[in-house]
C-alpha cells in the first residue's frame, strides 16, 4: 500500500504591473521567530523570491517550484522541478512569453515524469530525461512563437528525479551549484559576450559592463532551429542548487552569493536576501532567484 | 529568424517614426529630381535621382540621405560626423570598385550625398533569389574582386581605410557584373592601438570588432564571413556568434572544392594572426584555388599524422591460436587468455614466458588478479583461481555453460556470468558459490560491481540491477543483445547495446536519463575519461560522447567493426578495430596519433602499464607497444 506523503508547494509568480512591489514571502512568524534551519535531514529544502527591481515598470520575469517525495512500498523518489524565465520583447511581450513558457515546460514534465511514476500501472517506457527536458524546452518554444509573436523568454529548468539533476537550459538566466568554499556556474549563457569571453576577446570585467551584454543569440521563441542545452548532473550532496535571472547575477557578484546562500539559516532567507542585495546594488532589471538546499546524506 | 535582442537603441526612434520620405517629384537644390525610394537603414535613406543640369539625357544619381533624430547631443554629433567623414572618403577614393561621389549638400537639417547609381543587384538579393546553391566560381570571382579593392582601401596613405562593413547587403554586382562595394558609413581610418566603440554587422564582424579594434585582418575575417554565407547560404546573424568552425562549408555545400574551403576557414580564423595578413595575400591564396594548383599559402593549422609503421614494440610473444580477450598487468607478469585453452603469463619487461595453464576450453575473457591469485572462466564451462606467480590451480568452480563473461573482484567475491544465464557470485578464497541470479539469456558481458549492487546486461538484451541480497532493484530492456559491459560514474551507469544505442542510466532508480544513436551495434564497453565516453561500434567509428550532454565531440572511423573497448591514458585513447589496426587517438580532438598494424582483427581491449600498452591480436600474437 504506498502512502503517499505529497506536498505542493507551488509558487508562481509574476507580480502585478500597477503596484511594481517587491513580493516577498516570509516563513513563519514575521518576526522570524519560527524559522528552523531543517527539520528532517534527509529531504531538500527549498526558497524563492522575485522582485520587479528600482527601475523597470513591470516584472516579465516567472519562476516556479513544485516539490515532493513520498513513503511507502513503492516510493517516490524524491522529486521536484524549478525553473526561472526572463521575459522579453516590446509591450508587455515578455511577462506573457515568460508565462507561456514556464507553464508549457511544467506541464510537460508534470506529465512524462510525476505523472507517469504516481500510474500504479505503468507499463510504458518513461522517456529519457534528457529528452524530456528537450522536447519541453521546444514545445515551448513553439508556444511562445505561437501565442506571443515577437517575445522571446529564456529558460533555465531544472528536473531533480532521485539524486540527478536533469537541466533545460536556454539564454542567459544561470544554474549555480554552491558548495561551502565553491560557486560553479553549469550553464552557459547564449550571449554575444560570453562568445566573445569564451574566444579571449573581452575578460570577465570588461565582460560585465560591456554595451552589448544583454544580446542574446539564442530565446525560446526564437522559432526555428532553437538549439537547447541539457546535461544531467548528480545533485550536491550537503550543497545547494541555485537558479537566477541576470537580474541577479548581473548586479551581486559570485563570490557574496555564495556568502550569502552558506551563512543563511534557510533557503528562503538567503533568496530575500539575495534580493535585497540586487535592489541594494541598483535593481535595474527584474530579480528572480530559487535556491535549492540538498541534504549531506 | 528574428533575432532577439533585449535592448534596443534607447535614443533612437524606431522607423514608424520616421518623418516623411522625400516624395517622387521633389527636387533638391534646384538640381536633384527624386524619382523613388532604392532602400532606407536606420540612419538613412537612399533615393534614385536625377541630374537635372543634364537635361537632355537622363543622368541617374543616387542620393543618400541622413536622417538624424537622435535626441542625445553627442550620440547626435557621431552620427553627423561619420556622415561628412563618408562624404570626405569617398571623395578622395579611386577605384573601380568604389563608387563615385559628385555633390553634397545639407537641406532643412538633412545631410546629403549624391553618389553615382548602380543599375545591379547586391549579394543578399541575388542569394535570396535562387533555391540553389551559387556556383562556387562565380563566388570565387566576385571573392577576388572584393579582396582588390580591399587591398586599395587598406593601402592607402598616410593612414589605411578599414571598411568594417563586409557583408553581402553592402555588395553590389553591376550590369557589367563588376563589383561595387556600398556603403561607407562606418569605414574608418586604421590607427594602430587606438580603440573605438564596437560597430558593424554581427554575424560578419571578427571577435576583435567588438572591441572597437579595427585592421586588415578584421576586413578579411568578414570578407571569409560573407563567402560562408554566399556559399553555404547559411546566415551568419542567426547562428551562435563565430560559430563558422561548427559548419564547415564542405559540410553544407559539398560542391565547393576543398582548397576554396581551407581560404575561407583561414580567413575565419579566431585570432587575427591567423588569418591571411593582408587580402593581396587572400586574393593570391583564392586565385591558387581557383585554379587548383594548391595553396600558395598553408593553412596554419597543420595536422602532423605520425603514420609510421615503426611504432616501437617492445615485445610480441606468438600464442597458438586466436586472441580475442583483453590482457591483463598484475605484478610484473602480464596474464592473457587465447583461443587454444590457455592462459598465459609472460614477464610485461620481457615478454618471457613464465607459464600457461591449459584449461578445455578457448578463453575471451580477461583476467582478474588480486592478493597472489589470477582468476579467468573458460568456454568448458569453468571458472579457474590459479596462483599468480605459478599458475598452479587453487580452486575450480562450475558454471552450468561456457563461460566468455570476464569475472569482476568485489568484497572477497567473484562476480561472473556465463552461457548458462546466471550470474554466479563466488568466494574468492574457496571457490563456494555465494549465490547466484537468473536473467533471461546468456550473459558475455563483464559485470559491474558498486554500493552493494551488481549491474551485468545479457544477451536478450535485459539490463539488470542487483543489490547483494540477490534482489532485484529494477531491469532496463534494450532491443538487442547487451554484450558491453556497464561502466558507472556519478550515479549513472553506461553501456551499449546490439540494438546501435549507448544507454545512460540512473544507476539507483534505472531511469533512462538519456540515449546516444549510433550507426551501427555495439558490443564495446565504454571508457570514461575527463568527462567523455568512449565507445567503439560496428559502423567501423570511435566514439567520443560528452556523458553531459550526450553530445557527439568527435568520431573516427577505423577501416573494420570496432568491436573492442578503448581505454584511456595520459590524453590518448587506445582501441583496436576489426581492420587489425590499434589506433592511438587525441582524447579530446580525436585525431590520429599513430597506428599499429598486426595480422588480424584486434577484438579485445588494451592494457596500459608504465607507460607500456599491451594488446592482442587475432593473428595469435600480444604485443606489448610504448605508449
Amino acid at each position: 500500500m504506498t502512502m503517499l506523503k505529497t506536498f505542493f508547494s507551488r509558487l508562481f509568480r509574476s507580480s502585478s504591473p500597477q503596484t511594481g512591489a517587491h513580493s516577498r514571502l516570509t516563513v513563519g512568524e514575521p518576526d522570524g521567530s519560527r524559522v528552523y534551519t531543517s527539520a528532517s535531514n534527509d529531504r531538500i529544502i527549498v526558497g524563492a523570491s522575485q522582485s520587479t527591481g528600482l527601475e523597470r515598470s513591470h516584472n516579465e520575469d516567472a519562476q516556479l517550484v513544485i516539490k515532493g517525495d513520498s513513503a511507502g512500498a513503492e516510493p517516490l523518489p524524491e522529486f521536484g522541478f524549478f525553473m526561472v524565465a526572463d521575459g522579453m520583447g516590446g509591450h508587455r511581450a515578455g511577462e506573457v512569453a515568460s508565462n507561456v513558457s514556464i507553464r508549457s515546460v511544467a506541464h510537460k514534465l508534470m506529465e512524462e515524469s510525476v505523472l507517469h511514476l504516481l500510474d500504479l500501472d505503468n507499463s510504458s517506457e518513461m522517456l529519457p530525461l534528457q529528452e524530456l527536458l528537450h522536447t519541453a524546452l521546444e514545445e515551448a518554444n513553439s508556444a511562445v512563437v505561437e501565442q506571443v509573436p515577437g517575445g522571446g523568454t529564456t529558460m533555465t529548468a531544472a528536473l531533480l528525479l532521485g539524486s540527478q539533476l536533469t537541466i533545460g537550459h536556454v539564454g542567459d538566466s544561470r544554474a549555480y551549484i554552491i558548495n561551502d568554499s565553491q560557486i560553479n556556474i553549469l550553464t552557459r549563457d547564449h550571449s554575444l559576450v560570453e562568445r566573445l569571453k569564451e574566444l579571449g576577446q573581452l575578460t570577465a570585467e570588461e565582460a560585465e559592463s560591456h554595451p552589448q551584454r544583454n544580446v542574446l543569440y539564442r530565446a525560446i521563441g526564437q522559432g526555428a532551429n532553437l538549439e537547447i542545452d541539457v546535461f544531467t548532473t548528480a545533485s550536491p550532496k550537503g550543497g545547494h542548487l541555485l537558479l537566477c535571472s541576470d537580474g541577479l547575477w548581473g548586479v551581486v557578484p559570485d563570490p557574496q552569493i555564495m556568502h550569502v546562500v552558506n551563512d543563511a539559516p534557510h533557503p528562503q532567507i538567503a533568496c530575500e536576501q539575495l534580493v535585497q542585495a540586487a535592489n541594494f546594488a541598483g535593481g535595474p532589471d527584474n530579480i528572480s532567484v530559487v535556491i535549492v538546499r540538498f541534504p549531506s546524506e | 529568424m528574428p533575432r532577439t535582442t533585449r535592448q534596443l537603441g534607447e535614443n533612437v526612434q524606431s522607423e514608424g517614426d520616421s518623418p516623411d520620405r522625400l516624395q517622387p517629384g521633389t527636387t533638391l537644390e534646384d538640381r536633384y529630381l527624386i524619382l523613388g525610394m532604392l532602400g532606407a537603414g536606420g540612419m538613412s535613406s537612399v533615393y534614385k535621382g536625377r541630374d537635372l543640369h543634364f537635361p537632355n539625357v537622363t543622368k541617374l544619381v543616387a542620393i543618400k540621405e541622413m536622417v538624424n533624430l537622435i535626441a542625445d547631443h553627442s550620440m547626435h554629433e557621431m552620427v553627423v560626423k561619420n556622415f561628412e567623414r563618408e562624404a570626405d572618403l569617398l571623395a578622395t577614393l579611386s577605384h573601380p570598385a568604389v563608387p563615385a561621389i559628385y555633390d553634397n549638400f545639407s537641406h532643412k537639417k538633412r545631410s546629403y550625398l549624391v553618389m553615382e547609381f548602380i543599375d545591379g543587384d547586391d549579394l543578399e538579393g541575388i542569394l535570396a533569389a535562387t533555391n540553389e546553391f551559387l556556383p562556387e566560381e562565380r563566388v570565387i570571382g566576385w571573392a577576388i574582386e572584393l579582396c582588390d579593392v580591399l587591398s586599395y582601401l587598406h593601402n592607402i596613405q598616410p593612414e589605411p581605410i578599414i571598411f568594417r562593413d563586409i557583408k553581402p547587403s553592402n555588395v553590389m554586382i553591376d550590369h557589367h557584373s563588376y563589383v561595387r562595394l556600398i556603403d561607407f558609413g562606418i569605414a574608418r581610418n586604421f590607427q594602430p592601438g587606438e580603440k573605438g566603440t564596437m560597430i558593424g554587422t554581427e554575424g560578419y564582424s571578427p571577435p576583435e570588432q567588438y572591441r572597437g579594434e579595427a585592421s586588415p585582418p578584421g576586413d578579411v575575417y568578414a570578407l571569409g564571413a560573407t563567402l560562408h554565407h554566399l556559399l553555404t547560404k547559411r546566415d551568419p546573424r542567426v547562428e551562435a556568434p563565430f560559430s563558422f568552425a561548427e559548419r564547415p562549408a564542405r559540410s553544407i555545400n559539398p560542391l565547393i572544392s576543398p582548397e576554396v574551403e581551407t581560404v575561407i576557414s583561414t580567413a575565419l580564423s579566431y585570432d587575427p594572426k591567423d588569418r591571411y595578413p593582408s587580402a593581396m595575400i587572400m586574393k593570391e591564396a583564392l586565385i591558387s584555388a581557383a585554379k587548383r594548383t594548391g595553396l600558395l599559402s598553408q593553412p596554419s593549422i597543420a595536422a602532423v599524422i605520425a603514420q609510421s609503421d615503426k611504432i616501437e614494440e617492445l615485445w610480441s610473444f606468438s600464442c597458438e591460436d586466436e586472441i580475442r580477450g583483453s590482457p591483463i598487468v598484475y605484478e610484473g607478469l602480464v596474464y592473457l587468455g587465447c583461443y587454444d585453452n590457455n592462459l598465459y603469463a609472460l614477464d610485461k619487461k620481457t615478454g618471457e614466458f613464465q607459464w600457461k595453464y591449459a584449461t578445455e576450453g578457448g578463453i575471451t575473457g580477461k583476467p582478474a588478479a588480486e592478493d597472489g591469485a589470477v582468476f579467468i572462466g573458460s568456454e568448458d564451462g569453468r571458472l579457474y583461481a590459479l596462483t599468480a606467480n605459478r599458475g598452479a590451480l587453487v580452486w575450480t568452480y562450475y558454471a552450468e555453460g561456457p563461460i566468455r563473461s570476464s569475472p569482476t573482484l568485489s568484497e572477497g567475491h567473484i562476480f561472473i556470468g556465463s552461457d548458462d544465464k546466471q550470474l554466479h557470485v563466488v568466494n574468492q578464497a574457496n571457490g563456494r558459490r555465494a549465490w547466484r541470479v537468473e536473467a533471461n539469456d546468456a550473459i558475455w558481458s563483464t559485470p559491474f560491481v558498486e554500493n552493494e549492487r551488481v549491474y551485468f546486461g545479457c544477451e536478450s538484451g535485459d539490463f539488470y540491477c542487483y543489490n547483494f541480497k540477490g534482489e532485484l532493484k529494477w531491469r532496463k530492456k534494450a532491443k538487442r543483445g547487451i554484450t558491453s559491459s556497464a561502466t558507472i560514474v556519478d550515479g549513472i551507469a553506461y553501456y551499449g547495446s546490439r540494438d546501435w544505442t549507448m544507454y545512460a542510466i540512473d544507476a539507483e532508480n534505472g531511469w533512462q536519463v538519456w540515449r546516444f544513436r549510433m550507426r551501427g551495434a555495439t558490443i564495446s564497453s565504454p571508457s570514461f575519461f575527463d568527462g567523455m565516453l568512449y565507445i567503439g561500434c560496428g559502423d567501423n567509428h570511435i566514439y567520443c560522447v560528452d556523458a553531459k550532454h550526450s553530445r557527439e565531440k568527435w568520431r573516427y572511423q577505423t577501416d573494420h567493426q570496432v568491436t573492442g573497448s578503448p581505454i584511456a591514458h595520459d590524453g590518448s585513447i587506445y582501441c583496436g578495430s576489426v581492420d587489425g589496426s590499434l589506433y592511438c587517438l587525441d582524447h579530446k580532438t580525436g585525431r590520429l596519433r599513430w597506428r599499429f598494424h598486426s595480422d588480424g582483427p584486434i577484438t579485445g581491449t588494451p592494457y596500459i602499464s608504465e607507460n607500456v600498452v599491451y594488446i592482442g591480436s587475432t593473428d595469435h600474437k600480444i604485443y606489448a607497444l610504448i605508449a
